[in-house]
C-alpha cells in the first residue's frame, strides 16, 4: 500500500488566507504527527474551519505552505481523497437512501474500504442501519457523517467541530468513535471549541484566534512556559489568602519558607498549582476583552 | 458479489481490484439517482405526470379536432424535456448544493466528471423515458401516428436536452435559496411553455408573441420535435431550429460552468 513516511501528516507553515481586506488567517503554523491526535481550539471565527476546509481542499490559501500526506491539497489530488476521511461541520445527505445504502454507496468510491456493516456499527447506528436517512435524528445524522467519512478506511480523519449540539451522552459516543480511531492508528485533526473535549481527546492542541495560533502544545503541558506560569497560594500573618504567578517556582517557594522559617511561622494553606488548559485558554483568548 | 442494494457491485466489464474506474463510478452514481428518483413522489410527479396530465387534459379538450391535437402531443413533448431537464436540474441542484450533497460529494474520491456525467445520464433517461410515454400516448389516443421522423426526433430531443439541462444547470446558480427555487424556476417555465406554442399553433399568436417566441429555444424545439414527429417534413428545413437551440446550449453551458460552485453561497 502506502509507503510509510516519517514525513508529519499535515504540516503548516506561515498559513494565510485573506477574504477581500480581511485577513481570516495571519500566519498559522502547525504539525500533526502521524496517528496523532490533533485539536484546533478557539472560539468561533477564530479561523478554525477555515484552516481545516484549505486542508481539505474545499478553499484555496492565499499564502503559505501546506502538506497533507506529503500532497497539496490545493491541487486535489484525488489519490489524497481516497485516503482522507472528512466530516464537515454541517451537510445534508440524500433524503431517500437508508443509512447502509448510503455507507455502501460510499464505501464504493474507495479503493480499499471498511466493511459496510462494521462501519455502521462503529458509528453506533446498527439499530438504524435500514431506516431511511430523512427519518434520522440530528445526532444519528451526524453519526452517519463519521460512518460515511470512516468508511473509506482513511489514513487521515478530519472532524470539524464533531459534538456541536449533542446532549452528553451523544458526545461520550462520539469520543469514543474518535479514540477507536486513534486506537486504529488513524491522525485525527479536530477543531472544538470545547475546552474538556480537547483534554479528553487531543494529543496536542492549538489554541486559535483571530487567525493566529497562540499555544501549541499537550493538554496537559499548555501553560508551562510561554505566557503563563505557576501559582503559588498561601495565608498571610494576617489570613488572607495571597497568590503570586511565577515562571520559577521553585525558586519563589525557597524565598517563602526560609522567610516564614526565620520568623518561626507556616505558610497555611500553601499550595502550588498549574493552570489548566482553561485558565491558559482564557487568559490567551480573552487578551482583547481586557 | 452482490451488495445490499441488489446489483453487481462491480459489473462485469470494470476490473477487479484497484481503485474504482471513473466510468465505474459514473454507473454507479446513475443507477443511485435513479433509485433515489422513484422514491421520492414529488420529484417523479413534477417531471412525469405534470406533463402527461397536461397531455390528457388538453387531449380531452381537443379531441375530435386533428389538427389541435397534431399541435398538442409534440407539444407536450417539447414540454416534457423542458421539465425533465430544467426544472428537474435547476431544482436539484439548488437543493443539492444548498443541502451541502454536493460539497460533501466533493470531499470524497467521486470525480467530478463521474458525478456530472451521472446526473446528466439521470436526465437523459427521464427525457427517454417521457418522450416515449408521449408518443405511445399519442399513437393511443390521439390519432397522432407513430413518429414520421425517429432520427430527426432523437437528434432534437438530445438537442433539447442538452439546451435545457445547461439553461437549469445555470439557472440554479442564480436561485438564492432552496424555499425560492420553485418560484424562479416557475417564472421562467410556466410563461415560456405558454409562449412556444405548446398549447396552441405559434402561427396563430399575435404577432409580437410570435417575435418574443421566435428567440426562445422551445418554440424551435417543438417546432422541430412536430416536424419529427407529425408532418414528416424533412430535417434540412428545420436546421435553422437547431441553430437556435444550439445557440442556446452554447450560452446556458457558458453559464453553467462559469457560475458553478459546489457550496452554497453564504459559506
Amino acid at each position: 500500500m502506502q509507503t510509510v513516511s516519517d514525513a508529519p501528516a499535515i504540516l503548516v507553515r506561515d498559513l494565510r488566507k485573506a477574504y477581500g481586506s480581511t485577513e481570516a488567517l495571519q500566519g498559522i503554523d502547525f504539525e500533526v504527527a502521524r496517528g496523532e491526535v490533533f485539536g484546533l481550539l478557539g472560539p468561533n471565527g477564530a479561523g478554525k474551519t477555515t484552516t481545516v476546509e484549505i486542508l481539505e481542499g474545499y478553499r484555496e490559501r492565499s499564502g503559505g505552505i501546506v502538506s497533507v500526506l506529503d500532497m497539496d491539497p490545493g491541487q486535489r489530488p484525488i489519490q489524497l481523497r481516497r485516503r482522507v476521511g472528512i466530516v464537515l461541520q454541517s451537510s445534508g445527505m440524500y433524503r431517500h437512501l437508508t443509512v447502509r445504502e448510503a455507507v455502501e454507496h460510499w464505501a464504493a468510491l474507495y479503493p480499499d474500504p471498511r466493511d459496510v456493516d462494521e462501519t455502521v456499527a462503529l458509528a453506533g447506528l446498527e439499530d438504524k442501519a435500514d431506516q431511511r436517512t430523512r427519518r434520522l435524528s440530528g445526532g444519528q445524522l451526524r453519526r452517519l457523517d463519521f460512518a460515511l467519512a470512516l468508511v473509506g478506511d482513511p489514513e487521515l480523519v478530519f472532524l470539524d467541530e464533531p459534538t456541536t449540539g449533542f446532549d452528553p451522552a451523544a458526545r461520550r459516543s462520539a469520543w469514543e468513535t474518535v479514540r477507536r480511531l486513534q486506537a486504529l492508528g488513524k491522525t485525527v485533526l479536530l477543531t472544538t471549541h470545547y475546552l474538556d473535549e480537547a483534554q479528553a481527546l487531543c494529543d496536542r492542541v492549538a489554541i486559535v484566534k483571530d487567525g493566529r495560533v497562540l499555544a501549541v502544545g499537550a493538554p496537559a503541558q499548555l501553560g508551562v512556559g510561554g505566557t503563563s506560569r505557576y501559582r503559588v497560594s498561601w495565608r498571610d500573618g494576617a489570613g488572607e489568602l495571597v497568590a503570586q504567578e511565577t515562571d520559577d517556582p521553585t525558586a519563589l517557594l525557597h524565598r517563602l519558607t526560609s522567610a516564614a522559617l526565620a520568623r518561626g511561622e507556616a505558610l497555611a494553606d500553601l499550595s502550588v498549582t498549574r493552570p489548566s488548559l482553561e485558565d491558559v485558554y482564557l487568559e490567551l483568548t480573552a487578551e482583547e476583552a481586557r | 458479489m452482490t451488495g445490499a442494494l441488489g446489483w453487481p457491485r462491480r459489473p462485469r466489464w470494470a476490473p477487479e481490484t484497484g481503485p474504482p474506474g471513473a466510468l465505474l463510478l459514473t454507473w454507479r452514481q446513475y443507477r443511485l439517482e435513479r433509485r433515489m428518483f422513484w422514491r421520492n413522489p414529488t420529484a417523479a410527479f413534477f417531471n412525469f405526470l405534470l406533463p402527461l396530465l397536461f397531455l390528457a387534459l388538453f387531449g380531452a379538450i381537443f379531441a375530435g379536432s386533428q389538427r389541435d391535437l397534431d399541435v398538442i402531443v409534440p407539444g407536450i413533448a417539447g414540454m416534457s424535456v423542458m421539465s425533465t431537464t430544467f426544472v428537474a436540474l435547476a431544482m436539484n441542484v439548488t437543493f443539492l448544493r444548498e443541502q451541502g450533497i454536493l460539497k460533501r460529494l466533493r470531499g470524497t474520491p467521486l470525480p467530478s466528471g463521474s458525478y456530472l456525467g451521472a446526473l446528466a445520464l439521470h436526465a437523459v433517461t427521464n427525457t427517454a423515458l417521457q418522450i416515449g410515454l408521449v408518443v405511445l400516448a399519442g399513437r393511443l389516443f390521439f390519432g397522432v401516428g407513430w413518429p414520421e421522423e425517429p432520427f430527426a426526433l432523437a437528434l432534437f430531443t438530445a438537442a433539447g436536452v442538452a439546451c435545457f439541462a445547461a439553461l437549469g444547470v445555470a439557472l440554479s446558480h442564480a436561485i438564492p435559496n432552496f424555499d425560492s427555487a420553485p418560484a424562479y424556476v416557475n417564472a421562467i417555465f410556466l410563461p415560456v411553455v405558454v409562449l412556444s406554442g405548446v398549447f396552441y399553433d405559434a402561427e396563430t399568436a399575435p404577432a409580437f408573441l410570435r417575435d418574443i417566441a421566435q428567440a426562445l429555444p422551445l418554440t424551435h424545439l417543438v417546432d422541430g420535435l412536430s416536424a419529427a414527429m407529425v408532418s414528416g417534413s424533412p430535417l434540412r428545413d428545420h436546421l435553422s431550429d437547431l441553430v437556435v437551440i444550439g445557440l442556446w446550449a452554447a450560452g446556458g453551458a457558458a453559464l453553467a460552468v462559469r457560475g458553478w460552485a459546489w457550496q452554497a453561497r453564504d459559506e
